[in-house]
């Protein structure tokens, strides 16, 4: 996948998990958490669909790499640059 | 579900016949916490069987009926408003639009008598106007809890917590301690942190409950596990987890052996550990460390079914009311056979609209076990009487001439609580804080050994033991793709200082 493709996975499941969020005019560059009110048990819920969907494992240490979309695409773009896009 | 084996003959129904010999997953035990962690594990793409040795699911999430259309919920009131977004995420839309806010909370005793919406809006209000505390006061008061976590000096006690903010006021403590002790059981002696952590839950939007009953509850909970494709199978009660090489291999269930790759037990955490696997197949460290953990405490509880032609008005009477005749707030005195303390769910109508038109009061009190244990059945049947007798006495004052307006009335003890849900001296609200180290560290004893349910006083009620559920469904589907690192232990922790209870 892409960076955009990618990007658009991530935004799929954030529309799933927060549903009366508003992503359209999301900043990439700012914290999620700053502009949606997500909480921890959210951000598994990210893991978890990220498991799911992709079958992309997000170790533990490496949460911290989901507080924004631009450093959420950036981890995940080696992990799933061979994935192909259904 | 819970009459079909009256008519099955003389031939015991086999309650396993359609589940396969192997699984992912084996969850033991369908409590919130289990029954999550099922759906969410089946959802991930797991193959998933949950097994109950009751006829019923739901654990301590249950019910009963009487002639007459009544039916009596065990735990239904006073819920936190994040169950709404737990049920909509890991159960159903459907689900999480039944749940409403409670009407009123109600405490009166020897210190106070007031009625409150619950929500942290109104308890600041009624702090200041009522209990003339300085307002910076009661929003430091606030903020502190809030902003506690689970990282926290675990040190501090409740009691210590109230005393920096309202030293030498007994009543403020009172209001501030009595419904989350209803709540999950805690004291003034547990840590100041699961207090905060708790008490902040329920603060931000006040308190709620399942429209429909417990009953449609669980009733839409078992078609969202069929729609996912969890195996649930009833009367099965596991006797033992089987290891192969430090890892998990089987569970023995009714006479049969059923293979698994990994277990969520959502059987009491001492049971997991001392029962299920066996003392021997642990570190020695670990083992002193689950022999210390304490058990909660376990409840009484009175069920009281108003006549057909008779009401009772929530405008006055509340949803929940907190009544007590004891001077102080005191632990010692919420546990006493000595009753002082009750808390009354009222059910009204509005609880289940669908339903026949019924009024009903539960009376809950905590209790200890060993009060009730070893009585001579002679004695425990003339205790229990006592219990219902000495309930309508103290609720007479609320409900006048109750004894003429009732149809039914019967009592359940820890006696009660433990053969129902086989937890260990029936306790009703799980483990101590310690419980919480002890439960997160048994997938390093044993590889595919997980236990999800109340513990640690956050991670129970209704919400704190399906978010738990939620968290160890995701180490286990972790677990289960890499084989590898099973704990997310850190992670966890972040989580149980935000979502508990």
């Amino acid at each position: 996948m892409t960076r955009e493709e990618i990007r658009g996975e991530v935004l799929e499941i954030l529309k799933d998990i927060a549903p009366d969020e508003d992503l359209s005019n999301l900043d990439d560059k700012a914290s999620f958490r700053e502009q949606m009110e997500l909480d921890s048990m959210d951000f598994l819920d990210i893991v978890m669909e990220l498991r799911k969907r992709h079958r992309v494992q997000v170790p533990e240490d490496d949460y911290v790499e989901l507080a924004s979309m631009e450093s959420t695409v950036n981890y995940l773009e080696p992990l799933m640059k061979d994935i192909q896009k259904v | 579900m819970a009459m079909e084996c009256a008519t099955l003959g003389p031939m015991p129904k086999d309650f396993l016949k359609n589940a396969q010999s192997r699984y992912d997953v084996v969850v033991i035990g369908s409590g919130l916490a289990g029954l999550t962690a099922a759906n969410v594990l089946a959802r991930q793409g797991r193959s998933v069987l949950l097994l109950e040795q009751h006829y019923k699911l739901g654990g301590m999430a249950t019910w009963f009926k009487r002639p007459g259309g009544h039916i009596f919920d065990i735990s239904l009131h006073g819920f936190p408003y994040g169950m709404v977004k737990s049920c909509r995420r890991y159960w159903s839309k459907e689900i999480a639009d039944s749940i409403v806010q409670l009407d009123g909370v109600r405490f009166d005793n020897p210190m106070f008598s007031l009625q409150t919406s619950f929500t942290r809006e109104d308890f600041t209000k009624k702090l200041i106007e009522n209990f003339k505390l300085a307002p910076e006061q009661v929003h430091a008061f606030f903020d502190k809890a809030r902003g506690m976590n689970f990282y926290d000096d675990q040190q501090t006690t409740t009691r210590e917590l109230f005393d920096e903010f309202f030293p030498g006021r007994e009543d403020v403590i009172r209001l501030l301690m009595e419904p989350i002790t209803y709540a999950n059981g805690s004291t003034l002696e547990d840590p100041a942190i699961s207090y905060g952590i708790v008490f902040s839950n329920f603060m931000s939007k006040g308190v709620f409950t399942f429209r429909g009953g417990t009953d449609k509850l669980i009733g839409q909970m078992t078609e969202v596990l069929q729609e996912s494709g969890v195996d649930v199978c009833i009367r099965c009660d596991v006797t033992k987890i089987n290891l192969n090489h430090g890892k998990v291999a089987s569970v023995e269930v009714n006479g049969r052996t059923i293979e698994c790759d990994a277990i969520v037990s959502n059987a009491n955490l001492r049971a997991t550990i001392f029962n299920l696997v066996g003392e021997e197949k642990f570190d020695r460290g670990f083992i002193d460390d689950a022999r210390a953990v304490r058990l909660n405490n376990s409840s009484t509880q009175v069920y009281m079914a108003m006549r057909e032609d008779e009401s009772l008005d929530v405008n006055e009477l509340g949803d929940l009311l907190f009544s007590s005749t004891a001077p102080t707030f005191q632990t010692e005195a919420l546990l006493s056979r000595d009753i002082t303390s009750r808390t009354y769910s009222f059910y009204y109508p509005k609880v289940r609209p669908e339903g026949q038109p019924r009024h009903l009061i539960v009376s809950s009190t905590n209790a200890r076990h060993e009060d009730w244990a070893d009585l001579p059945d002679d004695d425990y049947e003339a205790s229990k009487k006592d219990l219902c007798e000495t309930t309508l006495d103290a609720l007479d004052k609320y409900v006048p001439n109750v004894r003429e307006r009732l149809v039914h009335i019967e009592a359940s003890t820890p006696r009660t609580f433990q053969h129902y849900t086989a937890h260990i001296a029936g306790a009703s609200f799980g483990t101590k804080f310690e419980g919480l180290a002890v439960s997160r560290a048994l997938p390093q004893q044993i590889t595919g050994l997980y236990h999800a349910g109340s513990v640690g006083i956050i991670m129970s009620g209704w919400l704190g033991a399906m978010n738990y559920g939620v968290i160890v469904a995701n180490e286990v589907d972790n677990q289960l793709m890499t084989g590898g690192s099973a704990s997310t232990t850190g992670f966890e922790k972040t989580v149980a200082g935000e979502v508990a209870s």
